[in-house]
């Protein structure tokens, strides 16, 4: 019988973030996931930012917990050995008209807690940032990246390292009250659980729905991105932020570096019917390239390498056509929601866990996981080592000496490494985000082979179910 | 350690000018491959068509390779394999990296032979989902014919290069269905012994004129869906028409890999995505050369092979010679002509230009001025992007130069 103490429905940032809380202490956690690996919705598709919480509406949830969520993000990257680099952010104001706007979103920012923010002048924005075109900008010194893939990762390495399972391609199909807790059907069995912590994102509102919990409907918003070569690295140095837009709301169309150099470009904004559709559009490409090029008119689209969709788990005031809060509500007894975690997210996950935890605690005293460790140990990353620390490795390991992705400069040894994920995570979707393989400028073409000769199965996908990478063998 | 030549790359324009600087005399040479041996993405050929130029016989890529890998074997060249180039450096300073560890190489001349790579689904900006199979044609090419893996059994191909004309054959002859080959221009890029023989012969639709507008499907491709475009390449709405396959191949195009030229400061030129070379085929940092597909994307191995030739040559002079190329004057490409290699000549020596036209055309002249004076017009029936251009001019055509326009006139 599958049978435990918490069940948490989701392995995106939010859902990793609880089940990590939730392993310091002494209780049985399943993380219940539909994809075949953690972060497939919107907390492996966005900018990857720790954001400082100044943009955020007084006084809300999302502005309270994303400046706690950013003072608890160096030491958790620290902790994890997650990739962490306080960037700072523009916003950058075109002309003599957004002075007005930007000394109100000064005011706002410092007024939720965000610190020694100011307003500079063309010359110095030249100075700091060549490439950007502006009249003024409102600076931020406290925005940082981060890379969100391994981010989560980590979360979830650590958690099952601490205990949790983490059950992936389980996707859950009905849920009932039954022995004072939840069972929960899935296309994987059954499992019981006293609690049950709702972090589906996008789809939180029919795992509601099969507890009889209709109050929150989720509105996919789609957001498009773009991803570019590293060579076009020196573009930026910092995030550069339009004037937030009036007309679609929300932060707009931004350029942001990644930790890998490489610089994303987006998110477009986007209400859309279908949750399934992480379709890029010709007309929303169109529109990232037209926004990103007035801010750094250097721009070219030969750069661009990648591009992406994300859905953002948007809700709406009913009757308005104003965005709802982050909502965290337990109904009924023991089976707790979160709706609406879209940006900051990613930022405020830890608050977030840490409120969940908050709420199960009402109902028993939890008691503290002695052998809890917070610390989790990195993979190597070859490309990163100096060339001392290269040559010793291949002295160890001769596989470190064979590069299978040219563009990226992955080690056959680090493919390995990530087959062997201790998620127990296998598609080649799940070695790119762990290695990097096949995310540079050919795209995989050259390398994919390669890691299908390693891997060595027919039956390989790349992210899980029908995603076969090949038909059949001709041998 | 020091080498006298270091040739990065062991495909055939590497082993081509290793061939040739041996033969002039340099002794100390070595060629530095990443893959498991040596003739580069010919192993992966296993079509004919290869060497008619300079053997006057159609040999497969394997084959063609093969008669390289054996010279080289008979010369005693030193080769090493699985070793990957990790950083180059302006003073010819290499630092290689293969399971025997890592080596820092000191080089007195290098030769680049790094081939290109497939434009992706992601530089095209193809819009739609992200499922599984959607590939380069190259990339398919390696799971068929290196691996034994067959990508998928329903297949559309945007792009008529050549790659994807094989590919669409090797495909056919494998069981899958190819429905279609889509080619956004009003021509083909593809040669046309390939249009024939690989798509006419097996009753393969080519659609000119059109584009993938959208990819559908969630885990793998489930349809992908064409259209027509207009004058300004921009899809016409209501010409859509979709097509149920599981897989999509890209074949539209190749850009020369410079990622470590571009580390030793090498300039490169922004048409053909390649060094800016002269007639010795020496790049702008000296005792650096560059030839084959990472210079321009040839259509034929055979004009590859003699480019690498000159390279390995003009190494091997200014290896035991010290005789250096210069960059007295520019070629330029004019009206109707994309571009033209080299980029500089001395203006002494004898110059052989490649170029390529921009669109095709018919009954033109090919002229080459320098300054107002004509110093070649070449009458030509059919000119084809997809062919390259040969011209060789004299020392004394290019006497007293003043920088060669090479354009298209009636």
């Amino acid at each position: 019988m599958n049978a435990f103490d918490v069940a948490v429905v989701g392995a995106g940032v939010v859902g990793c973030s609880v089940a990590r809380e939730l392993a310091k202490f002494k209780l049985n956690v399943v993380v219940l996931e539909k994809e075949a690996d953690v972060a497939e919705g919107a907390s492996g598709a966005n900018s990857g930012v720790i954001h400082s919480g100044f943009k955020e509406p007084r006084l809300s949830l999302k502005a309270l917990y994303c400046v706690e969520g950013n003072k608890k993000f160096s030491q958790i990257a620290r902790e994890l050995e997650v990739p962490y680099k306080v960037v700072g952010t523009y916003t950058v104001g075109i002309s003599e008209a957004d002075r007005k706007k930007l000394g109100e979103l000064k005011e706002a920012g410092e007024a939720a807690g965000a610190k020694d923010l100011e307003i500079i002048e063309e010359k110095e924005l030249k100075k700091r940032e060549p490439h950007v075109q502006g009249r003024l900008a409102l600076y931020a010194p406290e925005g940082g990246i981060t890379d969100p893939h391994k981010y989560v990762i980590a979360l979830a390495e650590n958690a099952a390292m601490n205990g949790v399972k983490f059950c992936f391609n389980t996707e859950v199909t009905g849920i009932e009250k039954k022995d004072g807790g939840y069972q929960i059907k899935t296309s994987c069995g059954v499992f019981q659980s006293k609690f049950v912590v709702n972090c589906a994102g996008l789809h939180a509102d029919e795992i509601a729905n099969m507890v009889g919990f209709r109050k929150y409907k989720v509105n996919p918003c789609r957001g498009e991105y773009f991803v570019l070569d590293k060579k076009a690295s020196q573009l930026i140095n910092g995030m550069i932020y339009p004037m937030p837009p009036e007309k679609t709301g929300g932060i707009g169309v931004h350029l942001t570096p990644s930790i890998d150099s490489n610089i994303l470009i987006g998110p477009s904004a986007e209400y859309i019917d279908c949750k399934q559709d992480l379709g890029t559009t010709a007309r929303g490409m169109h529109e990232l390239f037209e926004e990103a090029v007035k801010l750094v008119p250097e721009l070219r689209q030969k750069y661009i390498i990648h591009e992406y969709s994300g859905l953002r788990s948007k809700l709406i005031k009913p009757g308005s056509r104003n965005i709802e809060d982050f909502v965290i509500e337990e109904n009924p007894a023991g089976f707790i929601h979160l709706f609406g975690i879209e940006s900051p997210g990613l930022t405020a996950a830890p608050v977030l866990a840490s409120k969940v935890r908050e709420l199960i605690g009402r109902h028993a005293k939890l008691q503290k996981n002695p052998h809890f460790n917070p610390k989790r140990k990195k993979m190597i990353r070859f490309s990163e080592l100096s060339k001392e620390e290269k040559a010793r490795l291949i002295k160890q390991n001769p596989d470190y000496g064979v590069i299978v992705c040219r563009c990226e400069e992955v080690s056959k040894k680090e493919i390995i490494d990530a087959l062997n994920n201790p998620l127990g995570v296998r598609t080649l979707k799940g070695i790119r985000i762990r290695t990097r393989a096949g995310m540079g400028r050919c795209q995989g073409s050259f390398c994919m082979p390669k890691i299908m000769k390693l891997v060595g199965k027919l039956d390989f996908t790349l992210k899980g179910g029908e995603s076969r990478i090949c038909h059949c063998s001709l041998r | 350690m020091n080498k006298d030549l270091v040739i990065i790359g062991g495909g055939p324009a590497g082993l081509a000018a290793a061939v040739k600087a041996r033969m002039k005399g340099v002794k100390d040479i070595l060629v530095i491959e990443r893959g498991g041996r040596l003739g580069g993405i010919l192993n992966q050929c296993i079509h004919d068509g290869f060497g008619l130029e300079l053997f006057k016989k159609a040999y497969t890529g394997p084959e063609f390779a093969q008669k390289y890998i054996d010279k080289i074997e008979g010369m005693k060249i030193k080769c090493m394999l699985n070793s990957t180039v990790l950083d180059l450096r302006p003073d010819k300073t290499l630092t290689v990296v293969s399971p025997k560890g890592l080596l820092e190489i000191k080089a007195k001349a290098i030769i680049l032979t790094t081939g290109c790579r497939e434009k992706t689904r992601e530089m095209i900006k193809i819009p739609g989902s992200r499922p599984a199979g959607v590939y380069t044609a190259g990339c398919a090419q390696n799971l068929i014919n290196l691996l034994g893996y067959m990508p998928g059994r329903k297949v559309v191909i945007l792009g008529s290069g050549d790659v994807g004309l094989i590919m669409a054959r090797r495909l056919t002859l494998e069981g899958a269905k190819v429905l279609a080959v889509v080619e956004i221009m009003s021509y083909s890029n593809g040669l046309k012994r390939n249009i024939v023989q690989c798509l006419q012969d097996y009753e393969i639709p080519l659609y000119l004129s059109h584009t993938v507008v959208e990819i559908k499907g969630n885990k793998r491709v489930e349809s992908v869906v064409i259209a027509k475009v207009d004058d300004r390449l921009q899809p016409v709405k209501g010409t859509e028409k979709e097509f149920q396959c599981d897989t999509l191949l890209l074949s539209d195009g190749l850009i020369p890999e410079n990622e470590l030229a571009e580390k030793a400061g090498v300039e490169i030129d922004s048409i053909t995505s390649g060094p800016a070379v002269n007639e010795f085929n020496e790049t702008s940092v000296q005792g650096i050369y560059s030839a084959g597909n990472s210079l321009q994307v040839h259509d034929l191995v055979d004009w590859a092979c003699l480019e690498a030739e000159n390279a390995g040559l003009h190494a091997a002079d200014f290896l035991l010679s010290g005789i250096q190329g210069k960059r007295n004057f520019k070629t330029n490409a004019d009206s109707g002509v994309r571009q033209v290699v080299p980029q500089y000549y001395s203006g002494v020596n004898d110059l052989t230009l490649s170029l390529r036209v921009a669109v095709p055309a018919k009954n033109k002249n090919i002229v080459v001025k320098d300054g107002s004076r004509m110093v070649k017009k070449i009458f030509c029936r059919e000119l084809n992007p997809a062919e390259m251009i040969r011209i060789t001019l004299t020392k004394e055509e290019v006497k007293n130069s003043k920088g060669l326009k090479v354009s298209l006139s009636d």
